[in-house]
């Protein structure tokens, strides 16, 4: 015979227990819908409709950036892999958006295949580092996960 | 812990054990807070603005390290029916909280110059928020379940179940695509990716901002004792006139 407390302890457990397991498999329902936004490759691969409004994740390529006259509009390609969009946006670029850096872009697919940004948002990673170890550190590393 | 189930006796560790953590804190936080302002350089990408960081990742730290203190002492409650626990988690939630929203106002400042906004609905900040109106649920529950006489069963229950917030704020940023950097100090296998040069004040800031949290814990469950003693004497004197 277990004691009351014993009792309430094991209760306790049994009931973490499937409140874990509840939790884990509704995260595991959500997770295609809990993506804060689809990559190049989830394009590529034809997963996404055009003209629905989403957000597109990914790095910018190195040398893909180009300013047109207007000063204010900007295409550049961004990379998920070897899976590559182009972009196209006009508007005030955030300080941190540059090349070879990751950013997030709202707006839609168009029928020809580009991307047309509403909003970009810049995203770094989670090193930090003093200036001067720059180079040294970011020319073999992505800031891909 | 059943050595404290007497409140004399908890109080007498308590008074200076207040003091020891509010003192030792404050010479923790200091330096930490220099360190962090004036000595490290700047950030190769973000320059002085990833400073923040030195109050941001304690506040984290310390919103989610609040709720497993809170469940630990529901847990205790609920299984042991330690007088004190009740005491503990009442006093625990309006601390985690003023840390979670710390942690959810810096990330914001952060947000703004850094990525652009200052708030996105991604999964990182969306579960840290829930985790901020958990416990205002837990302190309104806790609340209402005292004011009706409760021993609170309901808000001890409330706060276990609470925890599942918690590993879906730990791993959100690994599990989705988020707009959230993914996390820069492993616990678990004891790397960092801050730099040397920029790490270390943020052990100092950890470790103050933890024993900060602690003293205010602390004198928020004496002043809920006095309370209980300012009641329980005020009915006796009521009982005695009668």
């Amino acid at each position: 015979m277990m004691r009351p407390k014993q009792q309430r302890l094991v209760l306790v457990v049994a009931a973490l227990v499937a409140l874990g397991g509840a939790a884990l498999l509704a995260l595991w329902g959500l997770e295609s819908r809990a993506a804060y936004f689809v990559t190049p490759s989830d394009i590529v691969a034809g997963k996404v409709e055009a003209g629905v409004p989403l957000r597109l994740g990914g790095m910018v390529r190195e040398g893909s950036l180009d300013r047109k006259p207007d000063g204010v509009t900007v295409s550049f390609e961004a990379v998920s892999g070897a899976d590559v969009v182009e972009v196209s946006y006009t508007g005030i670029l955030p300080d941190l958006f540059r090349e070879g850096s990751g950013m997030v872009a709202e707006g839609r697919l168009g029928a020809d295949g580009r991307f047309l940004a509403d909003t970009i948002l810049a995203k770094h990673d989670e090193r930090y580092m003093p200036p001067p170890l720059e180079k040294a550190q970011a020319a073999g590393e992505t800031l891909e996960r | 812990m059943h050595r404290f189930a007497n409140p004399t006796r908890f109080l007498k560790f308590a008074r200076p054990a207040t003091w020891v953590c509010l003192s030792l804190g404050l010479l923790l936080l200091v330096p930490g807070i220099y360190g962090g302002l004036f000595i490290t350089p700047p950030d190769y990408l973000q320059g002085d603005s990833a400073r923040i960081l030195y109050v941001h990742v304690p506040a984290a730290w310390l919103g989610m390290a609040g709720w497993s203190g809170l469940a630990a002492a529901s847990i205790a409650q609920i299984v042991w029916r330690h007088p004190l626990a009740f005491v503990a988690a009442q006093a625990t939630a309006p601390v985690g909280a003023v840390f979670a929203a710390l942690c959810l106002a810096t990330g914001s400042i952060w947000g703004r110059p850094t990525w652009g906004t200052w708030w996105e609905w991604d999964g990182r900040l969306t579960s840290m928020l829930i985790l901020f109106f958990l416990y205002l649920a837990y302190i309104a529950l806790a609340d209402a379940d005292r004011e009706r006489g409760g021993e609170g069963r309901i808000a001890a229950i409330f706060g276990i179940a609470g925890t599942a917030i918690l590993p879906v704020i730990h791993y959100s940023v690994l599990w989705w695509n988020t707009l959230h950097q993914g996390q820069s100090i492993s616990f678990v296998r004891g790397e960092s990716s801050i730099a040397e040069e920029l790490f270390w004040p943020l052990p100092l800031t950890a470790g103050g901002f933890t024993l900060l949290f602690a003293a205010a814990v602390l004198m928020f469950m004496r002043a809920e004792l006095a309370r209980g003693r300012v009641e329980a004497r005020l009915r006796r004197q009521a009982e005695g006139q009668r």
